[in-house]
């Protein structure tokens, strides 16, 4: 069966470039007409990590999964997911955008959308069947959704939406997924519902990139860490790259949220946390 | 008349199926139309076609309706073009750059069409017909060429329907899953450029928008699938469409064009008000019931928290203490809670002033109530 845009591959070209990687992002530059948004990033992200990105509202995170998505076009630089383009990637990148980008308000019930993760495999003129149907439906008993399979999209509330995101983003079967703010405007049983969803794909050796707003939670549910304001402030993994220092450089001086930020960070650590200032660790995180 | 007569005549006929079909490619691709938040488009392209209508005659020679609706076609799609440039280029949001181009176009169109009517000539005189249709001047080879279109923009809707309810629904998410979604703009565009074409002739380039945005409207209020959506649209479409053009055709001389926006007016104005779950009487309505139903809880609950308290099942509760406790006349409540024989009035002498009690299944009610935490006092 042809799906939508099968890559096409000339021979002369380089195959595969950094294939060990999940996502390797290089001297990407990204404006919309004015002042770069996204200056000169280079980012590598492992295979099987859950990865948080964390910067400052305008940081330029949404635009960053956007242009590894090729949903936006970059000034420069390029993108490979597991070596490959992204249009060659594309059937094993699963995406859930960020919630408020949709209108709620549109005629689908919350199984349509779902199974609208389905669409790009199925390709050019053919319907969805009783076998994606199914298939919807164990994505939604997955979020706990399956009771609502026929509600109108706009009754639900907001933390059932963000559901019905991720289960048409599992139905995608993809090997990394993109979710900008899975997180944003739900309750905490939700929010412990979807870090569980997230934790066993990335159990399952899937790779699970987050746009994340929740500095408390960063250490608790991931495990890599990329701090980003327009350009990469530091990436790594999360002890060595979760620093009071480095969160500092990111949030620059945006003084009240880092005063808050404090406390937890310094407080509940269990073990001898190295010391902030410690010149070693600064560079740390950096690429 | 006698409707069933009405439809035996030939021109009546003509019009009949022309305005079907108008009806049903407006409600399909209006319901696109309206869901992209493109209604002021469909304004825009439509009088933006008058030029078009003008300079095809001007080609032509004479009306032919071919060439009509060819220019109308190309300037409606010009017109498109400079929005899309306005907006890159400048500052002007897209409802600003429409209105732009709508008066721009419209006012070159009204003045090639004094010109034209100055001049004079054999045929000149069904153009001004474009401006609020006329359903009488339609021929069964406008028919034809009607049909065509139609049929041609309802095949593409059908054939690509998943990937336009995914561009439609979610335009991120279906580039990400790799649709091509800026030429699933184009042909939707497109298309709703043709079926304003279609409907040209019979409602007219003033207010053919109302046969995009109006079916879809009013589809929309009575449910929460696409594909019913769309039918439903199609078929409100149908009927203003059909009625609007005959009744303008029967009584001679009425332009075309405000008959079917009566008619679709309508549907849109009962589809507002009574559709349910979205209709405002309705939602009205529910608010009302819901507001009743708490109340009577709440009073339930209370005559339960005084037995309670009283240590006796059948606390006799004085009316002026229930109405003091929730500070509102409770006659109607209690009246409705009788009814479901939920409580009982009683007298309780020596004491003149009603009183209430919870009858058995009342007090099963309540703590079931009390139980599953819905008090909410
Ligand atoms: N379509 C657009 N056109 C112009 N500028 C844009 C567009 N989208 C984003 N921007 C700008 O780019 C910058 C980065 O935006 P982006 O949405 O990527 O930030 P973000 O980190 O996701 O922020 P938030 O935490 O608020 O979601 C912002 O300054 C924003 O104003
Ligand atoms: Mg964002």
């Amino acid at each position: 069966m042809t799906g939508w845009r099968e890559p096409v591959r000339s021979p002369e070209e380089p195959a595969l470039h950094e294939p060990g990687l999940a996502l390797h992002v290089e001297d990407l530059t990204v404006s919309y007409g004015g002042a770069p948004v996204l200056w000169d990033i280079d980012l590598d992200i492992p295979k099987g990590v859950m990865a948080a990105i964390v910067g400052p509202n305008g940081a330029g995170k949404s635009t960053l999964i956007k242009s590894v998505l090729g949903l936006v076009r970059p000034v420069a630089g390029h993108v490979r997911i597991f070596g490959l383009r992204y249009r060659e990637a594309r059937r094993r990148v699963g995406y859930v955008p960020q919630r408020s980008s949709v209108d709620w308000d549109f005629p689908v019930t919350a199984l349509d959308v779902v199974m609208m993760g389905l669409y790009g495999r199925l390709g050019w003129f053919r319907r969805p069947g009783r076998r994606a149907r199914a298939e919807a439906m164990a994505a939604l008993a997955q979020v706990g959704m399956e009771d609502y399979a026929s509600r109108q999209i706009s009754q639900l509330s907001g933390g059932q939406q963000q559901r019905v995101f991720i289960a048409r983003a599992l139905v995608q079967q993809a090997d990394i997924y993109f979710l900008d703010e899975p997180m944003a405007g739900v309750d905490a049983t939700t929010e412990r519902a979807i870090v569980a969803i997230l934790h066993r794909l990335r159990d399952a050796g899937k790779t699970v990139v987050v746009v994340h707003h929740d500095l408390q939670t960063v250490r608790s549910y991931f495990d890599w860490l990329v701090l980003l304001n327009v350009r990469i402030i530091a990436q790594g993994a999360v002890p060595e790259t979760y620093t009071a220092e480095n969160l500092r450089r990111a949030y620059g001086g945006q003084i009240a949220l880092l005063d808050q930020q404090e406390a937890p960070l310094v407080e509940p650590v269990p073990e001898p946390e190295p010391k902030p200032t410690d010149p070693h660790h600064l560079e740390a995180g950096q690429s | 008349m006698n409707p069933l007569a009405l439809l035996g005549d030939y021109t009546i006929q003509t019009v009949a199926i022309g305005a079907a079909l108008l009806g049903a490619v407006g409600g399909v691709l209006g319901t696109f139309a309206v869901l992209r938040r493109q209604s002021l488009l469909g304004d825009t392209l439509s009088h933006a076609a008058l030029p078009g209508i003008c300079l095809g005659y001007l080609w032509a020679g004479a009306r032919q309706l071919e060439s009509l609706l060819a220019g109308a076609f190309l300037t409606g799609a010009l017109a498109a073009v400079t929005v899309l440039v306005i907006v890159g280029r400048s500052r002007l949001k897209t409802d600003a750059a429409l209105g732009v181009v709508l008066s721009v176009f419209f006012a070159v169109g009204v003045v090639l069409l004094t010109r034209i009517q100055q001049t004079g000539g054999a045929g000149q005189a069904g153009l001004s017909s474009f401006l609020f249709g006329q359903a009488a001047a339609m021929l069964r080879g406008d028919v034809v060429v009607m049909g065509s279109l139609a049929g041609a923009a309802l095949l593409l809707v059908t054939a690509f329907w998943k990937e336009f309810k995914l561009v439609t629904f979610d335009r991120d998410f279906a580039a990400a899953a790799g649709l091509p979604v800026a030429a699933l703009d184009l042909a939707l565009t497109v298309m709703i450029a043709l079926a304003i074409v279609v409907g040209l002739q019979l409602v007219g380039v003033v207010l053919m928008t109302a046969m995009i945005v109006a079916p879809a409207v009013a589809a929309r209020q009575w449910t929460h699938r696409l594909e019913a959506t769309v039918l439903l649209a199609a078929g409100f479409g149908i009927v203003a469409g059909v009625s609007g053009a005959v009744t303008s055709a029967a009584a001679a001389g009425l332009a075309t064009g405000p008959v079917i926006v009566l008619a679709i007016s309508a549907i849109v104005l009962v589809s507002l008000l009574l559709a349910p779950g979205r209709g405002i009487v309705w939602t009205a309505l529910a608010a009302r019931a819901e507001r009743r139903r708490l109340r009577g809880r709440q009073v339930l609950l209370t005559l339960y928290r005084l037995a309670k308290e009283h240590h006796d099942p059948a606390y006799p509760a004085e009316k002026g203490t229930l109405d003091a406790y929730h500070g509102t006349e409770t006659a109607g409540v209690l009246g409705r809670l009788e009814a479901e024989g939920l409580v009982r009035p009683v007298s309780h002498p020596p004491e003149p002033t009603p009183h209430w009690k919870l009858t058995s299944k009342g007090r099963e009610r309540a703590e079931d109530l009390a139980s599953s935490g819905e008090e909410r006092r």
